[in-house]
């Protein structure tokens, strides 16, 4: 037992907090948006929105209104669009209170391998080093083992950083862990799954 | 002060050669430049470094410059979803300098405000931190970043007067107003010229200070990720 893709969505949509300001990477962290309920959550998309709002219905779609993952999506009545670098200077500036990201790597302190595979086709960063480095909190939701059973949560990363020391809270299909002192601390454990079967499934030190 | 042009080409009579640094506004491929990259296709010119956020698909965008051997380089965050310029990168026929993001963005609008460099944290520790200056503030390192100073800028809008003060539709404004700002000379190409008086003032995105030539023309606009949700769903 663990959570599935949309369970590890739920649990990561409790980090939100009414009225926060937050980016939203592609993959599992998308589906955040599905399970913030009543809170008031304004989300960034950084190719220049504040205030995204859901897909469009079919025939209204917009080639002038997209997400940052290149998707027709539509605006919302408390909208802002901006340029480029206004939008990173949100982000570099603080300004985002919370960045949900899924990632390929965690380190037990804070460092972040979510853009390249040495060797593998290269498509790019993206924004992903400019939002590590600039909201207020990082958040990573991924699965915790790749498809060949390795911790993806280890000690050091092995693949080229994206960030260093920026991660605070890891979500995976297994449980909650949090960044501090000298390791990862268990924060919570997936439904079904034992702190037992959470550590001998990870790499990094837990203290 | 004539800067309505009649057609792309015409407009890139005198500005465009061989070898230059060009900076692209859109983002994948919402808000860009679509028929000044067509008329550069059409010009030949080759050598180009093209700083743009993206390098377009296979058969639209700077896509279609690749398939011609115009780029020389690109100045990118993001390559994905076009085969020809993974085949190109990888046989070591073209250059690839990537950017995060958002140092992309403030490398072009500093350039575009006379800043020759800017420090930031995005990227400290990693690849893109190699061989730059680093230097504390407050306690926490930063990396050097230089301003970027095109030759020419490329850009889409959706509105212009005849002066060159710009207005941008929606998320296709992106990357579009920077890149504009760091080229000695911008082109913009809008989906309706009006004339001076008919925009407001207090509505413009982009003073035409910065808006060398304007050309009108009609854009496919072409859509990547058609996402929807159905009628019924609401």
């Amino acid at each position: 037992m663990a959570w599935d893709r949309n369970q590890m969505a739920a649990r990561a949509a409790q980090e939100l907090e009414d009225g926060m300001y937050v980016n939203l990477g592609i993959g599992i962290p998308t589906l955040v948006a599905n399970y913030v309920g009543d809170k008031d959550i304004t989300l960034q998309s950084e190719n220049g929105m504040l205030g995204m709002g859901p897909f469009p219905f079919e025939g209204d779609e917009d080639p002038d209104l997209i997400n940052a993952g290149k998707q027709t999506i539509t605006e919302l009545n408390r909208t802002a669009y901006f340029d480029s670098a206004m939008s990173f200077g949100m982000i570099r500036g603080g300004k985002i209170a919370a960045a949900i990201l899924g990632a390929m790597e965690v380190a037990e302190n804070g460092d972040l391998a979510n853009w390249m595979i040495p060797g593998k086709l290269v498509k790019g960063m993206g924004g992903a080093m400019d939002l590590v480095a600039g909201v207020g909190r990082v958040i990573v939701v991924m699965d915790h083992q790749n498809k060949a059973g390795e911790s993806k949560v280890l000690k050091k990363c092995t693949l080229p950083l994206t960030g260093t020391g920026v991660v605070d809270r890891i979500v995976t299909n297994l449980g909650v862990l949090d960044v501090v002192e000298g390791g990862l601390r268990i924060v919570e454990c997936a439904d079904g799954v034992s702190e037992d079967e959470l550590r001998a499934a990870t790499d990094a030190t837990i203290v | 002060m004539k800067k309505v042009y009649n057609s792309a080409a015409e407009a890139l009579e005198g500005v465009l050669s061989d070898g230059m640094l060009i900076a692209s506004g859109g983002f994948g491929l919402c808000g860009i430049p679509e028929l000044l990259l067509q008329a550069i296709k059409e010009n030949g010119a080759k050598d180009l470094t093209f700083a743009s956020n993206n390098a377009g698909v296979d058969d639209f965008g700077i896509g279609i410059l690749l398939h011609t051997r115009q780029v020389k380089k690109m100045i990118s965050s993001y390559v994905g979803e076009n085969a020809e310029f993974m085949r190109q990168y990888l046989s070591g026929e073209l250059e690839l300098e990537f950017n995060p993001q958002g140092t992309l963005a403030e490398r072009m609008r500093a350039g575009g405000c006379g800043i020759p460099g800017f420090y930031t944290k995005t990227g400290v520790g990693t690849q893109i931190a190699e061989g730059k200056e680093v230097k504390q503030f407050n306690g926490e390192d930063y990396i050097l970043e230089t301003g970027l100073f095109a030759d020419l800028s490329i850009v889409k809008a959706w509105k212009a007067d005849d002066t060159g003060n710009l207005i941008f539709r929606k998320t296709a404004r992106n990357f579009n107003p920077p890149a504009a700002m760091c080229g000695k000379v911008c082109i913009a190409e809008v989906e309706e010229i009006v004339p001076r008086g008919a925009l407001d003032p207090d509505h413009i995105h982009l003073p035409g200070i910065y808006v060398h030539r304007i050309i009108q023309g009609e854009h496919e606009k072409r859509i990547e990720q058609r996402t929807t949700r159905k009628r019924e769903e609401a």
